[in-house]
């Protein structure tokens, strides 16, 4: 033994390791999480300016309308990725989505509360129940998984019980009318930067209505809220996870949560607060959803667990966890409803859809576990 | 030695541990000095594991003592022993392969920088400070972001011994740091060891290997279905009594004959 050892207290072995390649640029671009929503991102922009490029997808309304069904994808993205990297799922996120609209529709139309009350009322329900999840969760050590998938159903029968046995059917409406006035609703409903569009229309960049009573206004009226709360998210999400303690602690739960716990991170605390997190970005979809259409149905959200969780992965996210990127997940949700919309706009059959998510899914998790081969060296 | 001069600064005493009927611990008694490297050996299901893990704190013992620096201390967490200066590096648990050695380095201790209200890591600093303490220990890493999965089993080691001498460990407790690496590995670790031992921090070190502790070892105390055999100092104790003290005595000697060799 002692003939290997360094002679002790030497001058500590300085030379480089001559079986250490250096990992060239092409190589270090290659493992950032977020390659695969770039060049996903790229080549479906490249296919619809090719095959849908004159048909409205890329004027000002038809860039507002996948920027809006991307955003709505994006917003449950944020909260899916963060919440895989920590290493758990959350399947119950739709249903989520279905019994959030459905909670601030009861409280807000049927039992006639302001509709700021119902909104809060709401949020705190949400994130309470995102808080009974992770705490089954870390508490029973059973995979979020099944324990998810158990209020994937409980969620969303009590979304269609309540409605059908208080008013006896599944879709109530009237929320609009209800937020008039409100202060809360507009954070969710509203447009912001109205003048901006209308500055952009005076220049000529952007259409204005011709006849009707609104001719002369631009088309877009402003920036939706949608869209603000989507990007405010991915700002935040990929502030906290990068930059911050706290993301280094998701990091490290999500990555080998024993290592974690023995140095420390209090992994519990942590993995439930992001099921919390996961559950407030599924209030906000939701409550931005029954502004725009000022209902609520019981059947809203069907399959959007499953839509997360694809564009959390094609972002680059590892579905064992601690690995991912929310800018990468932003990505993978911008391919979505570029897809969704362009599919559309190229008049092509939308059901072909969801072939595309399927297949795109398996390149993608078949990408990330040859980019984890080369990050951790495995072979 | 100069290391007896000093009084210890971990002391166990008569440490038992039950886990349900089961008896894991059946009265240990172990101390640790500053600038000692005290092996703890011991076969398979010994007790080794659930000895150490009372000390750093992971179990409460069923009864005993444990003093830190004189004092009588009862942690009830890892983070409380942690705290107190006992720092455990385990054997495949030290490190998350798909973090940056940096992220690993500080991960629960991460540096803090303030921007208006935003409180977010130090990076400059954090990368600055790993990539000299991982100087000190010998490993010139390629960049501070290199993920740890990158690195060998020796090295990885390395990565969490560093960690825990910065953040001012007095007592480093390293279990099986050896048990899964090549030779020259395991060479490169035992200097480690020796290193920090000249800092003054006391070691334990748990291994099965007789000649990984005899390499670095000041102090051995051998460990046998829950009790502590004895405790010999360098220079008392052959390789051959500590292998037969390990194994219980008899077949040993028996299976040795038969292999021709030392096991």
């Amino acid at each position: 033994m002692t003939e290997e050892a360094q002679p002790a207290g030497g001058p500590p072995n300085t030379k480089v390791d001559e079986r250490v390649r250096e990992i060239g640029g092409f190589r270090r671009w290659l493992i950032r999480p977020e390659l695969g929503g770039i060049v996903g991102t790229i080549a479906v922009f490249l296919f619809f300016i090719i095959f849908a490029g004159d048909s409205g997808m890329f004027n000002a309304q038809g860039i507002m309308n996948w920027s809006q069904v991307s955003a709505q994808f994006m917003i449950i993205a944020v909260g899916a990725c963060m919440l895989m990297v920590a290493g758990e799922f959350d399947l119950s996120v739709g249903s989520m989505i279905g019994f959030a609209g459905m909670s601030i529709a009861i409280l807000g139309v049927t039992l006639a509360l302001p509709i700021w009350i119902a909104i809060l009322l709401t949020f705190a329900l949400c994130i309470a129940i995102g808080a009974i999840n992770g705490l089954i969760v870390v508490k029973t050590g059973l995979p979020s998984f099944i324990v998810t998938l158990a209020f994937l159903f409980i969620l969303r029968g009590f979304t269609i019980f309540f409605p059908q046995i208080i008013e006896r059917r599944t879709i109530i409406g009237g929320i609009d009318t209800a937020a008039e006035g409100d202060w809360l609703a507009p954070l969710f409903g509203g447009e912001i930067f109205g003048f901006v569009f209308q500055w952009l229309s005076d220049i000529g960049l952007i259409d204005v209505f011709e006849r009707g009573n609104r001719a002369g206004e631009p088309v877009i009226d402003g920036l939706p809220m949608l869209i603000v709360w989507a990007l405010g998210l991915v700002v935040v999400g990929h502030f906290v996870l990068t930059r911050t303690r706290f993301g280094n602690w998701i990091f490290a739960a999500g990555g080998d949560a024993q290592a974690a716990r023995y140095v420390g991170v209090p992994v519990e605390r942590v993995k439930i607060s992001m099921f919390m997190f996961t559950a407030f970005c599924a209030c906000v979809f939701a409550t931005c959803q029954v502004m725009e259409f000022g209902s609520a149905g019981a059947d809203r959200g069907l399959l959007k667990e499953f839509e997360a969780i694809i564009a959390v992965v094609i972002g680059g996210a590892l579905l064992t966890g601690g690995y991912g990127s929310v800018v990468g997940a932003a990505l993978g949700a911008l391919i979505f409803g570029v897809v969704q919309q362009g599919l559309f706009f190229a008049g092509v059959e939308s059901s072909l859809f969801r072939v595309f998510l399927g297949v795109i899914l398996l390149f993608a998790v078949i990408l990330n576990t040859y980019i984890r081969r080369i990050i951790t060296g495995e072979r | 030695m100069s290391s007896y001069d000093h009084n210890p600064i971990v002391e166990m005493a008569d440490i038992t541990k039950n886990f349900g009927p089961v008896i894991a611990l059946n009265g240990v008694s172990f101390d640790v000095r500053p600038g000692e490297c005290h092996c703890l050996l011991g076969d398979n299901g010994a007790g080794k594991s659930t000895f150490i893990k009372t000390m750093s704190g992971v179990h409460k013992p069923s009864s005993g003592k444990i003093l830190f620096e004189g004092r009588e201390m009862n942690f009830t967490s890892p983070r409380d022993a942690m705290e107190a200066g006992i720092a455990t590096v385990y054997q495949d648990l030290a490190m998350i392969p798909l973090m940056s050695v940096t992220r690993n380095f500080w991960m629960g201790r991460e540096p803090i920088r303030k921007l208006g209200p935003l409180k977010m890591i130090d990076f400059d600093k954090a990368n600055t400070v790993t990539m000299e303490e991982m100087r000190k220990m010998g490993i010139n890493l390629r960049s501070p972001d290199q993920a740890v999965g990158t690195l060998s089993g020796g090295e990885r080691q390395t990565v969490a011994i560093a960690r825990a001498v910065h953040f001012g460990a007095k007592v480093l407790i390293l279990d099986e740091p050896t048990s899964a690496l090549g030779v020259r590995q395991t060479a490169n670790v035992l200097s480690t060891i020796d290193k920090v031992r000249k800092k003054g921090i006391g070691i334990v070190f748990i291994t099965h290997n007789v000649r990984h502790a005899l390499a670095v070892g000041d102090r051995f105390t051998v460990l046998n279905r829950g009790k502590t055999l004895g405790t010999a100092q360098r220079g008392q104790i052959t390789p051959e009594e500590l292998q037969d003290m390990m194994a219980g005595g008899q077949e040993m000697v028996a299976l040795e004959g038969s292999l021709g060799g030392t096991v």
